[in-house]
């Protein structure tokens, strides 16, 4: 198992007023993805726990991807992983973020 | 053009815990109990290298079904297996004990335990088998306060090991087609008594001896669920109203219930075998026909026993 955290700057913050939301299965392949709304407007950092050791940097590209393209500005993401593909990782995070703005 | 795939709620076998959940129950009336956010979550799994899930892998709560107030607990088939660990069982010891005790808008009419369970979780198993046991005695009391605990299976798990004894202490049981209650798992079986006694390889025999059709025609399940979400709110519904008493009368019914099948059908090597003595029609098209024509069929007699 390997944790680690990727922070980032968002450049507006995340639509709704949801405070939290809860997306996936941690299972083999793939992964859950819980979205807090708890840091600051321009804030967002993701928090990785992986079953599969050595795959840091590729997290980290995938997360500052969907940082830069989302800006989900006040959300921690917080993931338990079952050895996901990197796509499958983009969309729980899309999914997560999704969840966070239904009805704004 | 209009959608309807998920008009029903989708399929049972393969939405998460909290999609059954949330479609099993009037719309927007469920409430959960510890959330994920709150990361009630295994304090085990780490030495083992695992990674957790933020609900331990069962989802709670409390809502409403056509109006009745009850409670649930959904596994996650998909984490671990939907077993059961030291919070995991926790978690409906708890949700079990709140609802016999009434606490805060009184008692619910019913508990309902959507499972999807390989059984106990080897991790923790110590703690697993504790939980199953006081899980057990949770359900004796709620049922002795009158309370209709349900049973509901259809997930790829199924209900194995400790899991499928809470499904035998339940008021009533609901299963579908993939859902399977056993004690021991196919594997563990073939890994015991050699392949010649169990082939767990051959999925069909697996079924045919543990699936929904065969515990529904047997008596194992009062009702055989269509596979949708929408199938299992409307087979809910009626199974919660007017449990069966649960008294020692009960309980004796359903060792005679059981001798009687050991008694008339114990030599049986399998469930074809079984519907042939039982003079069922076309015993070899139980597992084939469609869920509308399977529920034309007859069942057992002794299978409709209020005992379980």
């Amino acid at each position: 198992m390997e944790t680690f955290r990727v922070q980032g700057t968002a450049l507006r913050p995340a639509r709704g007023e949801r405070r939290y939301a809860l997306t996936g299965v941690n299972a083999s392949g793939n992964l859950e993805v819980l979205a807090e709304r708890v840091l600051g407007h321009h804030e967002c950092e993701v928090e990785v726990a992986t079953a599969v050791i050595g795959f840091r940097e590729l997290w980290v590209a995938v997360i500052n991807e969907f940082f830069a393209r989302s800006s989900p500005g006040g959300l921690r993401f917080s993931i338990n992983d079952g050895g996901a593909r990197p796509d499958m990782v983009s969309l729980r995070l899309m999914q997560a973020l999704r969840l966070m703005e239904v009805g704004s | 053009m209009t959608d309807h795939r998920d008009s029903d709620g989708g399929d049972w076998l393969e939405a998460s815990a909290r999609e059954r959940v949330t479609g099993l129950l009037d719309p927007g009336t469920f409430v959960e109990f510890i959330g994920p956010e709150q990361r009630v979550m295994s304090p085990h799994l780490a030495r083992f290298d695992l990674t957790g899930a933020f609900d331990d892998g069962v989802v709670l709560g409390r809502g409403r079904l056509a109006g009745k107030d009850v409670f649930a607990a959904a596994q996650e088939g998909r984490f671990l297996g939907g077993a059961f660990g030291e919070v995991h069982g926790a978690k409906f010891v708890g949700l079990l004990r709140t609802a016999t005790a009434g606490a805060g808008k009184g008692r619910p009419a019913a508990v309902l335990l959507l499972l999807d369970t390989g059984g106990v979780r080897l991790q923790e198993a110590n703690a697993g088998e504790l939980a199953i046991s006081e899980i057990i005695n949770c359900i004796i009391e709620a049922r002795l306060a009158g309370i209709a605990v349900v049973a509901l299976i259809g997930g790829r798990a199924g209900a194995f090991g400790g899991g499928s004894i809470i499904t035998a202490c339940c008021s009533r049981v609901g299963i579908s087609e993939h859902g399977r209650i056993s004690v021991s798992g196919p594997e563990v079986i073939e890994t015991n008594k050699g392949v010649e006694e169990f082939d767990s390889m051959d999925r069909a025999l697996v079924w045919r001896v543990t699936g929904g059709r065969t515990r529904y025609l047997m008596g194992g399940a009062d009702t055989y669920i269509k596979s949708r979400i929408g199938d299992f709110r409307e087979a809910a519904i009626p199974l919660i109203e007017n449990p069966p008493p649960f008294s020692i009368d009960t309980l004796e019914a359903e060792h005679r219930r059981l001798s009687d099948r050991v008694r008339v059908y114990g030599e049986c090597r399998d469930a074809p075998e079984i519907w042939t003595k039982a003079g069922l029609p076309e015993p070899d098209r139980v597992t084939e026909v469609s869920d509308d024509a399977f529920l034309l069929l007859p069942r057992l007699k002794e299978a409709g026993h209020d005992a379980r």
